[in-house]
């Protein structure tokens, strides 16, 4: 990890020196400061977890771009640290973007640490699988990591095709011994386990097909290399305690999303299947998201999500707690000048009740400010079940963000 | 973007003033108004592509001012069954820097639209029911903003008049796709260019919503007349949207690829 850290400050000192000896003509500063103290509810279940129920954190993220022949070239830095006062893992910093991308007609090729999305789906994203969770940012699994890429892009009337070539795998992050959300067991952040001989020096590729027609979005992707999601496995270290130590698998998974778009509706699926954790599983993500635009006359659009997650890993793969759980939520939009949403929903386990549930709210103050509310509630949390260890971990985050 | 287009394409113009619309007195007022629209449309036909840098602000009640900037990019179509694509990116509030939206316009089928989001990296497609929402808060609808084919409508030549220093056709023009958030327009179209004056547009109670005014006009290649200013008000709740455009480019080479949903991700 620290090695990492390191390699990646230095390509990423190497392209700034890059990019200053470039005249700079279009080039271009951007980024954030925020401050986001998290909240706790409740008492920690384990007694090393802090008891303070105020955790204080804030990031910065400054991000650098510049572009020259006319924009057909481009340099992208964005570095990000977090500040956290209470997990020390969570206290980090990452090179989200450091790469040069170059624009040839219907190429595209990029060089460098990148971030990638793919998939349709709202609740999960199960297609997803170039760039590694910063499981420590954010439980929702939505924060990456950036990736070490040599990514190549063709765009024709028949579709776009994206290669991906990975060296350098990114381990996932995870909370500290000492910190909330970490679980029952503590998690080791040094010692990852890989079934490849390679490690972490791994040469992971991947191809992307994608293709709008009509009302419909689709992409095919296929994936082989190192595992983004480890197994952890409880481990007897030398001190005599019980870690877990987390399992990286060679695996193969092919993957497909589709949306499919009429009207006010939106429908969508996104579906795996993998190989090389356990017995060969498919998974799936799907439903429909529809929206009612300017509620009783007002600027107000009022979106209803609703989703069913599948996934039929048996238990030599990485456990997951979504292998037959429902998604509903809402989102509310009002359409003002500060841009003001919210989105309201729950995760639930219909075998035993388990359930996540969540607001994201944000708004804009003035030009250069904005405020994001999140709330992440476990309830009815079963002794036997996946996020037993969690169950009085839930947390609500303030964020107060001054964009440069 | 549909005005833009809209406008631009009524607006544009060339030299030859020409018969239909104007001489023709045993026209139905409806056969009128549609060749009225036609032939501001076929002025606007061969701009080929169109790159604008533009300021919104939004001016509240009590005359507070929110300043967007963005960019548009407008590619004209060459398939007779589809509109033009535009694209839209967003520059300020910082915020939403290098957020991207991307409209391919339909004749015959509804709109497809997708949005950009780059702190995720992703591509999201739409809804195309969106047409009536105020758009990033403003008061243009996003229906106010698309390409604005001439089949979209159906016209009716109401009278002719004097319009500031011009002399205007007033046609009125009722929308035929789906999700409209008004009733009908009215749009005062000037003689000799065809370019708008200005269109009141009426909600779906038929009462008038607002006024949208087409200001300080430039021409382009010798041809393409473009409002430097879209000044929207909203007469019922007296919130108003500026519109400042930079000068405009035109035939820059931008391809079908440009206005793809993957190429969205080249933004940022």
């Amino acid at each position: 990890m620290l090695y990492r850290s390191a390699r990646c400050a230095y390509c990423g000192a190497v392209l700034i020196v890059i990019a200053n000896q470039c005249l700079a003509q279009q080039q271009d500063w951007a980024g954030y400061i925020a401050f986001e103290p998290r909240i706790f509810f409740e008492e920690p279940k384990y007694d090393q977890h802090p008891h303070n129920g105020l955790s204080p954190s804030a990031v910065v993220s400054p991000e650098f771009r510049y572009e020259w022949h006319e924009g057909s070239d481009r340099i992208t830095i964005i570095p990000f640290y977090r500040y956290d006062a209470d997990d020390e893992n969570r206290t980090h910093w990452d090179l989200r973007e450091a790469n040069w991308q170059h624009f040839r007609g219907p190429w595209t090729w990029l060089l460098g640490v990148g971030k990638v999305f793919w998939g349709v789906t709202e609740s999960r994203h199960l297609v997803d699988i170039i760039n590694q969770t910063d499981l420590v940012e954010d439980i929702d699994e939505e924060q990456k990591l950036g990736q070490p890429m040599i990514n190549l892009e063709h765009w024709s009337e028949g579709g776009t095709l994206s290669l991906f070539l990975l060296p350098g795998f990114r381990e996932r992050t995870f909370p500290a011994n000492n910190a909330r959300l970490r679980g029952p067991l503590p998690i080791s952040n040094h010692d990852a386990v890989y079934d490849s001989g390679a490690g972490d020096q791994h040469l992971d590729i991947a191809l992307r097909w994608t293709k709008s027609v009509t009302n419909w979005d689709i992409g095919l992707s296929g994936f082989y290399g190192n595992g983004r999601e480890p197994r952890l496995v409880p481990t007897l270290v030398a001190s005599g305690s019980v870690f877990l130590v987390p399992h990286y698998d060679v695996i193969s998974q092919l993957g497909v999303d589709i949306q499919y778009t009429q009207e006010a509706w939106l429908w969508k699926l996104e579906a795996i299947g993998r190989s090389g954790q356990g017995d060969d599983f498919g998974a799936f993500a799907g439903g429909v998201e529809y929206t009612f635009y300017g509620i009783r006359g007002t600027n107000v659009d009022i979106g209803l999500l609703a989703e069913y997650l599948y996934d039929a890993r048996d238990d030599a793969a990485p456990a997951t707690s979504l292998d037959d759980d429902v998604f509903v939520g809402a989102r509310f939009t009002l359409n003002d000048a500060d841009d003001t949403n919210i989105l309201v929903g729950a995760i639930v386990d219909p075998a035993d009740g388990e359930t996540i549930a969540f607001v994201e709210a944000q708004r804009r103050m003035g030009e250069r400010w904005t405020l994001e509310f999140e709330l992440r509630l476990l309830t009815n949390i079963s002794e036997d079940g996946r996020l037993y260890g969690f169950e009085k971990d839930s947390y609500m985050t303030l964020r107060t963000s001054w964009y440069f | 973007m549909k005005h833009f287009v809209k406008i631009i394409g009524l607006l544009l113009a060339c030299t030859q003033v020409t018969g239909v619309a104007q001489n023709s007195t045993t026209l139905t007022p409806e056969a009128r108004g549609l060749a009225i629209a036609r032939e501001a449309s076929h002025r606007n036909e061969g701009y080929g592509d169109t790159t604008a840098d533009l300021t919104m602000d939004l001016i509240s009640v009590d005359g507070r001012t929110r300043q967007r900037v963005l960019s548009w990019q407008i590619l004209e179509s060459d398939n007779p069954e589809d509109g033009d694509k535009a694209l839209t990116i967003f520059h300020e509030p910082r915020d939403i820097a290098g957020t991207g939206f991307l409209s391919h316009t339909h004749i015959s089928r509804e709109d497809d639209q997708w949005l950009y989001l780059p702190s995720l990296k992703r591509v999201k497609r739409i809804a195309s029911a969106n047409k009536s929402s105020a758009f990033v808060g403003s008061e243009f609808a996003y229906e106010d903003l698309l390409s604005d084919e001439v089949e979209k409508f159906s016209y009716r030549w109401i009278r002719d008049e004097p319009c500031g220093n011009w002399q205007c056709f007033v046609v009125e023009r009722v929308p035929v796709y789906d999700n409209s958030g008004y009733s009908r327009e009215i749009v005062w179209i000037e003689q000799s260019d065809y370019r708008i004056y200005k269109t009141d547009f009426y909600d779906l109670k038929d009462k008038l919503e607002k006024t949208l005014y087409f200001e300080d006009y430039h021409q382009y290649l010798d041809r393409f007349w473009r409002a430097h200013v879209l000044r929207m008000e909203n007469v019922q709740t007296g919130k108003k949207t500026v519109l400042t455009f930079k000068p405009y480019l035109f035939q820059t080479g931008l391809t079908e690829q440009a206005f793809s949903p993957d190429a969205l991700k080249r933004i940022r």
